[in-house]
């Protein structure tokens, strides 16, 4: 068994060195605020079409109502998601996973893992699967999802999807109970700095913006803009005039999707948004992400004219 | 005979699916195999997280070898009739018999279909069955397109004798059927290869899988109220969570850890919520103080620790949950306490409760209202309802119920305490949405009452006003059941009220489109739900609905039960056969001759002793029935109904009621008039079935 790690980004490098050794390309964050590493395009879009997929990587991710000015032991408005990808998903998939938890220090001889039923669903996504959350003594690790469906697509072939809440995860091999004591690198380093070194100020002030500051009146423009560059992008001609090329421009399109949705979790923190209109506006961000899905499928690494 | 023996084994299955798959597998391979000619002594099915196995026993090792003849044509029928029988029958034509027949020679197939090896039918059946499976939801894996609930990973399927056993050949969507199963996914891990049931389930006990889900039930309901009663203290029971648990762990072991003692403050249902629905734990109780001071635990596996690092990792996130509620029920008695829980009525101004009904805010003082209007009806105080009414779904803004909404109202009565409500308004926060279901205990206290029938009144009153009545199986907000709701509190406690002033009220005066007459009729259907599992038939709700004042539940029901208790003597049941003879005539007469015998007979014409006698017993009845029926005491009333059998009975024994007198027949149908009129007091019993 490996040796326990001693600090959160020890766990985190070696979740990326065991998946690197099953294969995954370690690809490095997404670029753009997000709620959850599913949001990440070689998420999202890489599991339509019919291409092999196999990547893993960090997302720092964004929920704004979840901001405790850093006092919560575990609940932050920003943490980080490990997010494994595979298409199709491995026959013995499950157990490439319990191989992950086995490497960051977690005994299986001592420890009651358990997969409980948990469906997953992103209204925003128009995407769904069915899985486990892993449990490890009663703790929830990891969410573990066959994807079924994304932005209405069906996912053919299916991917496996895994998610570790990392935070959590580590505190729990660590033993620590409060997450900002956490040590982020070697404790016996010169410079040792625990998670609250390098996260308690940002929690604080995201979370005064988050629910006090941000100005809605902007953030309301923002959703529009998005909204409306999303649809004029896929509108574009697929063949540019240019380069004489056809380039679909899907990515840049749904950077606007995962920009609308950032924003209107910020709205929803903000409390402006209504139980009513809750549903309109998941309702239009799932549109979009429909749109980029439909227009994905169309390009070369979405599988089209691979088929045949 | 051979045995069967089927194992799916799979990744987790979701523990809610367990029973009914393992039933389902069950009923559908041996509904295949008998089908298919193959009958067996007996079946039966089990399920774990991994697996779903069926076993199978005293198989026919063939199906029978059938004869079938079918008859065809004549024999010299066209060409192309023939042809087309022997198409159906896939014989040709030297194989027919020609048989003699009523109408001449007829052609005759005898098709013979020799018997076909077990295993040839249940890989058939096994097959269809996989392919099929009726999981309540599925899921493809990897690139293949086979369902299962979630990935399928072998299929063991054999059969076996005295002689030893044979995998049984088959292969769907590229699983080929084997003779081995794995066990315990931790404890021992690697395949097996197994010869028969009784083996498969001694390895799998030996593998750390107990495969019967009851024997994992129980064990671990022994082993749990064990741990709790050695430290004298009560596992609270839940059966629900005991299942689930049990679908959840291959091999159980029970563990009891403490809870922090900064949460032991926290009301015991929010301690047991919290604990069963994020962590599945059962509650352990004090029965001196009543307070829930431990949990229980089911892990998966043994330990060389016996469970320390397990059950030190299970406590430290059930106080994580724990600080998580607690900090909700602080904040929530803040805002009882200092603020009397305005806070939480305004926001409820943003909720919607239904588009075209407006805001929980808009609801509650619609309720708050009629709660008001109802109070003195129910005998509770017009003002303490009306307070009760305006808090009582205050809670649903509280960050408990948002995190709990099965916790409603509980945390009202809490609430309610902490603002310093009188105690009447707390009781009222947690009962007035009961009765819930059909089983669930009534509220008697009358300021309870008042609020629970105004929220279920105004629930029907206003989906009916938008249209939104429930069709077939289709009741999305409940309304059948707020309608049972509403009998059940008027008949438990004994409430005389007329329905329709309470929907009129309701409606506060806006009636055009007939809402209170449909509304009742929905009651009276729902009534005769509720009733018939007391044994009280349809037709005697019938026969009751006919008489007034027909919108008092208790009233009717008290009829209702009378009529059917009368039914259930012989004298009852006679009576309305005398009954129903003396209407028909009546009406026939009354048809034929265009006039209404309702004039009252003059005892003077009576010639026969027969028809004396029924005068005598209708004057006597008459006057009896009435006084009972004054004194709503039906069951007396219908009692002296019952003595007018032997006298109507020896009445038509004795008497032509067509006399060739016209005097006399008037009479005598006018007598008849009066034995409907004295019969048809309690319930319009002409109506009756039988």
């Amino acid at each position: 068994m490996a040796e326990r790690p001693r600090s959160f980004q020890e766990i985190l490098l070696t979740l990326q060195t065991y998946w690197a050794g099953q294969g995954c390309a370690v690809l490095q964050p997404y670029d753009m605020e997000v709620g959850a590493g599913t949001f990440h395009p070689s998420t999202t879009l890489r599991s339509l079409g019919l291409r092999d997929w196999a990547v893993a990587y960090v997302q720092p991710s964004r929920r704004p109502t979840d901001g405790r000015y850093g006092e919560n032991p575990n609940r932050l408005q920003h943490y980080y998601q490990f997010q494994v990808l595979m298409k199709p998903s491995p026959p013995d998939f499950q157990h490439l996973y319990l191989g992950s938890l086995q490497a960051i220090g977690i005994d299986m001889d001592l420890h009651d893992i358990r997969f409980v039923e948990d469906d997953w669903e992103s209204p925003t996504l128009g995407a769904w699967g069915l899985g486990w959350e892993v449990w490890c003594d009663g703790m929830e690790v990891s969410q573990f999802t066959y994807f079924q469906q994304v932005g209405g697509h069906d996912c053919k072939p299916v991917s496996g999807e895994l998610t570790y809440g990392l935070e959590r995860l580590a505190m729990y091999v660590l033993g620590v109970d409060h997450v900002m004591d956490m040590p982020f690198n070697n404790p016996q380093s010169p410079r040792a700095l625990s998670y609250g070194d390098v996260f308690r100020q940002t929690e604080q002030e995201y979370s005064r913006w988050n629910f006090d500051l941000a100005d809605t009146d902007i953030l309301l423009q923002h959703f529009v803009d998005a909204e409306t560059e999303c649809a004029r992008i896929l509108d574009a001609p697929a063949d540019d005039p240019k380069t004489g090329k056809r380039i679909i421009m899907v990515h840049p399109a749904y950077d606007q999707c995962i920009k609308a949705s950032h924003v209107f979790n910020l709205l929803d923190a903000r409390g402006v948004i209504s139980v009513t209109e809750r549903q309109a506006y998941i309702g239009r961000v799932r549109a979009l992400a429909k749109m980029c899905a439909d227009a994905f499928v169309q390009t070369e690494a979405g599988g089209a004219g691979a088929a045949a | 005979m051979p045995d069967l023996l089927i194992e799916l084994f799979s990744e987790e299955i979701p523990a809610r699916m367990q029973a009914k798959a393992s039933d389902d597998l069950r009923r559908l391979v041996t509904d295949g195999l008998v089908e298919a000619g193959l009958t067996y002594a007996s079946a039966a099915a089990f399920a774990t997280p991994r697996r779903l196995a069926l076993t199978v026993e005293g198989l026919l090792a063939q199906s029978p070898a059938v004869q079938e003849e079918r008859k065809g044509p004549r024999t010299d029928a066209p060409e192309k009739a023939v042809e087309g029988f022997l198409r159906s029958a896939g014989l040709t034509a030297d194989q027919l018999e020609r048989r003699a027949d009523k109408k001449g020679e007829v052609f005759f197939a005898v098709i013979n279909r020799p018997g076909r090896d077990a295993a040839e039918i249940v890989a058939e059946v096994l097959a269809e069955v996989i392919r099929k499976f009726p999981w309540p939801k599925s899921m493809r894996w990897g690139t293949g397109s086979l369902r299962w609930v979630r990935p399928l990973q072998s299929v063991l399927c054999i059969l076996s004798d005295d002689g030893g056993h044979a995998v049984v050949p088959m292969e769907v969507e590229g699983f080929v059927a084997g003779d081995t199963t794995e066990g315990h996914r931790f404890m021992v891990p690697g395949r097996f290869a197994v010869t028969g049931f009784e083996d498969y389930a001694a390895k799998l006990k030996r593998a750390f899988v107990v495969l019967d889900p009851a024997e994992r039930a129980e064990a671990i309901w022994h082993d749990a109220t064990q741990l709790a009663f050695a430290q004298g203290l009560e596992l609270v029971k839940d059966k629900g969570l005991l299942h689930e648990v049990a679908g959840l762990v291959e091999w159980p072991v029970v563990l009891m850890g403490e809870i922090n003692k900064d949460f032991l403050g926290l009301p015991a249902e929010v301690l047991q919520t919290s604990m069963k629905e994020h962590q599945k734990f059962f509650s352990v109780r004090d029965p001196k103080s009543g307070q829930i001071v431990r949990f229980v635990t089911v892990a998966n596996r043994e330990t060389a620790d016996n469970g320390a690092t397990i059950l030190a990792g299970n406590q430290k996130v059930l106080s994580a949950r724990l600080a998580d509620a607690k900090f909700f029920w602080q904040n929530d008695l803040r805002v009882a306490a200092e603020a009397k829980m305005e806070p939480w009525l305004d926001s409820l101004a943003n909720v919607t409760f239904h588009n075209k009904l407006g805001s929980e805010k808009e609801r509650i003082d619609r309720i708050t209202a009629l709660s008001r209007e109802i109070a003195p009806i129910v005998g509770a105080d017009a003002d303490l309802a009306e307070q009760a009414a305006r808090v009582a779904k205050a809670d649903l803004a509280s960050e408990m119920v948002y995190e709990f909404p099965e916790l409603q109202g509980v945390m009202g009565r809490y609430y309610s305490d902490a603002a310093g409500l009188p105690s009447e308004v707390a009781l009222a926060c947690a009962e007035h949405r009961s009765p819930l279901g059909p089983s669930d205990e009534v509220p008697t206290a009358p300021t309870s009452v008042a609020v629970a029938l105004a929220d279920k009144i105004d629930t029907l009153t206003g989906f009916w006003t938008i249209g939104e009545k429930p069709t077939g199986s289709k009741d999305p907000f409940a309304l059948r059941r707020a309608a049972l709701g509403v009998i059940r509190l008027v008949l438990s406690n004994d409430q005389r009220l007329s329905l329709l002033d309470l929907v009129a009220k309701g409606l506060a005066g806006d009636d055009d489109l007939g809402i209170s007459r449909d509304l009742l009729s929905f009651f009276h259907d729902r009534l005769k739900v509720y009733l018939r599992d007391d044994g009280i038939r349809h037709d005697v709700i019938d026969a009751c609905l006919a008489m007034p004042g027909s919108d008092d539940l208790t009233l009717l029901a008290m009829r209702a039960r009378a009529v059917a208790s009368f039914l259930q003597t012989d004298d009852g049941k006679n009576l309305v056969q005398g009954f129903k003879r003396a209407n028909n005539i009546l009406r026939q007469a009354e048809e034929a001759d265009g006039v209404a015998y309702e004039y009252g007979p003059d005892r003077k014409f009576a010639e026969d002793p027969a028809e004396i006698a029924l005068f005598d017993a209708l004057d006597l009845a008459d006057g009896a029935i009435s006084s009972a029926i004054e004194a709503e005491d039906f069951a007396s009333a219908m009692g002296i109904m019952a003595s007018l059998r032997q006298p109507i009975d020896a009445f038509f024994e004795a008497v032509q009621v067509n006399a060739e007198n016209a005097v006399v027949r008037r009479n005598r149908l006018n007598l008849l008039h009066r034995i409907r009129t004295v019969c048809t007091q309690v319930a319009d019993i002409g109506q009756l079935e039988g």
